[in-house]
């Protein structure tokens, strides 16, 4: 039998029952559909994620008090966590492929300026913040390099607080207070929008030593530190770890590092990803059923061809041809009409939902594709070996 | 030519073994006209299923062509079916979706010969049914009669040496069974050895050659 053939008898057994099998196909997919949206949902959840933390260079890790461990530690241990301070901060420095340190705070205060005020994010933070947060300076400068046990009260202002404080006039120079103290501002910063939803225009930047004093604090939230392209990031967190032993007495705090994070995060949304794969995968399996359900009922029907096809000298493994590409063509028809719904779909949600990240990946699509045949040819092997194994006198005799 | 030795088919019915056709010997060579008669159950069909090799026997040897096609495969058996054999049925058995000339060229669709080559022989032997006007129709827009000419020429339509045809006439009104008759017999003028099985005596009369069958044996054999 000719390929060509086989293909034009197929569609024909397909056209005398059009309804029927569009109704087949449609239940494929729908399947196909939902993986595809669901996939690119969830990859662009992925992609959206993954931008939103790496917008702050991947270079980086973090020195946070306190040590995590899963095996417990008793209260009275825990009571003697030296607070990270400045100094073990500055002590970083000299360490090699470190580019920068930021010790940092974070606290809410009242900001006000004349009769304006404002409660907002303040972050204490050192004069590399702008090299590790790619902050960019608008107006003015970031804090200076000074001393931190006597660091000026100056404060930088995050684009939106400037403009709820100062409108449109010129904040350099003005005086504002932060909490209860008062501080000189010198610059402000470009907007740089959202982070996971958190403003980050609505915040003012203050030297941490002063917002240790401002939230009477002992010790900092952490320390970022930015690192060098080539570092051997193993070493590094090595001496890291070493320098502020030799400063601690013992290893009360956490190192993790942007790329870990990362990682973790990168695998849980790949999870997620393949999570609502499956779930897709599920009416994919219904639409499978719904095929073999229609090719049972094909070969009951026409189960006098199949007589015929023999007599006119069809050997079997013909006869499960045909009816195995009458399965794979309706999953493979319908496939494709999910694919270009769940296509359209992931379009319009682009541009109705811009907030939604939609993302199609086509390895995923080409694989839903293939995995809407295969469904097919699953479904389609029982009926047509059924129909194949027909005796031929029986199957003439049947009308 | 066909040669039956000792050919026996029984079947089992629930505990029971029935014996459809017992222990028949029979040759029939080449351009033969032959009628098969016998009253319903006789195992007339299942004689001549077994000589279309739609059937196999439980016991004894058929030869066709000199070859013993007993001991073939399912495969072997369904090239010598398609290659040697021709049917027609009492019901045409025509695949309802496909137009005529689709139907007639079915047994070449799964011989894989090319369509231009099944053009042409399509278009040969829709003329010589005197249907070339119909090729496009499908069977439920023709006649009972025309549908038994189509399905003679998808019997045809592979050059078989034998044509085997279960009560082809069996429902159609008398004028076109005469047509479809005389088509058959025009065939077999041909050299096609033609064998049929009925229960029109006039078919029995105008055979050259009658064979009754009663409790699926040979009862009368006679050159007419």
């Amino acid at each position: 039998m000719i390929l060509r053939d086989i293909i034009k008898l197929t569609i024909s057994s397909l056209r005398a029952h059009r309804l029927r099998s569009a109704l087949t196909a449609l239940g494929i997919g729908i399947g196909i559909a939902a993986v595809v949206l669901l996939t690119s949902i969830g990859e662009g959840l992925q992609r959206y994620v993954l931008s939103e933390f790496t917008q702050f260079g991947t270079h980086l890790l973090m020195v946070s008090p306190g040590k995590t461990k899963t095996a417990g530690i008793s209260g009275a241990v825990l009571a003697t966590v030296k607070p990270l301070t400045i100094e073990d901060s500055e002590s970083l420095r000299g360490i090699k492929d470190v580019i920068g340190v930021v010790p940092v705070i974070q606290g809410n205060a009242e900001v006000e300026y004349g009769r304006r005020g404002r409660r907002t994010t303040v972050i204490g933070a050192g004069h590399d913040a702008p090299v590790i947060w790619k902050l960019k300076v608008a107006v003015g400068r970031f804090l200076p390099a000074d001393d931190a046990a006597a660091a000026r009260a100056f404060v930088v202002l995050g684009a939106k607080v400037k403009q709820e404080l100062f409108g449109a006039s010129s904040p350099l120079g003005s005086r504002i207070r932060v909490g209860t103290e008062s501080f000189r501002v010198i610059g402000v910063l470009e907007t740089k929008g959202q982070f996971l939803g958190f403003d980050l225009d609505d915040a003012v930047y203050i030297p941490t030593s002063r917002a240790l004093e401002t939230f009477n604090r002992e010790g900092l939230m952490e320390v970022d530190v930015l690192y060098s392209d080539h570092a051997d990031v193993e070493r590094l967190q090595t001496n890291i770890k070493g320098r502020l032993i030799a400063r601690h007495g013992r290893e009360d705090f956490t190192i993790v590092t942007q790329e870990q994070m990362l990682d973790v995060l990168g695998y849980v949304l790949e999870v997620l990803t393949f999570a609502v794969a499956a779930l897709g995968g599920i009416s994919l399996l219904v639409g499978g059923i719904g095929i073999l359900t229609i090719m049972i009922i094909a070969v009951n029907e026409r189960t006098s061809e199949v007589g015929l096809l023999r007599a006119l000298g069809a050997k079997r493994i013909q006869i499960l041809v045909l009816f195995l590409g009458e399965a794979v063509t309706l999953s493979a028809l319908g496939g494709a009409l999910g694919l270009a719904a769940g296509f359209g779909i992931a379009q319009l949600l682009k541009l109705t939902v811009p907030a939604l990240p939609v993302q199609m990946t086509w390895p995923f699509v080409l694989f839903a594709l293939a995995l809407a045949t295969l469904v097919g040819a699953v479904a389609g092997v029982m009926p047509a070996r059924r129909a194949a194994a027909l005796d031929p006198v029986e199957a003439l005799r049947a009308e | 030519m066909i040669r039956l030795q000792g050919i026996s088919r029984e079947f089992l019915v629930g505990d029971q073994t029935i014996k459809a056709i017992r222990d028949i010997d029979l040759f029939l060579d080449a351009g033969e006209y032959v009628a098969i008669m016998g009253p319903s159950g006789s195992g007339k069909s299942t004689l001549l299923n077994i000589i279309g090799l739609l059937d196999r026997p439980t016991a004894g040897t058929y030869l066709l062509a000199d070859q013993d096609v007993t001991s073939l495969s399912d495969n072997e058996i369904a090239g010598v079916r398609q290659t040697k054999i021709g049917f027609v049925f009492q019901f045409f058995h025509l695949v309802a979706r496909l137009s005529a000339a689709e139907n007639i060229a079915l047994p070449m669709i799964l011989a894989g010969i090319p369509p231009a080559e099944r053009r042409e022989r399509v278009n040969k032997v829709l003329g010589s049914i005197g249907l070339s006007d119909r090729a496009y129709h499908r069977p439920d827009q023709l006649s009972g009669g025309q549908r038994q000419r189509v399905a003679i020429a998808r019997a045809t339509v592979m050059n078989p040496e034998f044509i085997l045809a279960d009560e082809p006439t069996g429902n159609l009104d008398s004028k076109s069974g005469q047509d479809v008759l005389r088509i058959l017999e025009g065939l077999n003028n041909q050299g096609i050895m033609l064998l049929v099985v009925t229960h029109d005596p006039e078919i029995g009369a105008r055979a050259r050659r009658l064979i009754r069958i009663v409790d699926g044996a040979i009862e009368s054999d006679i050159q007419q």
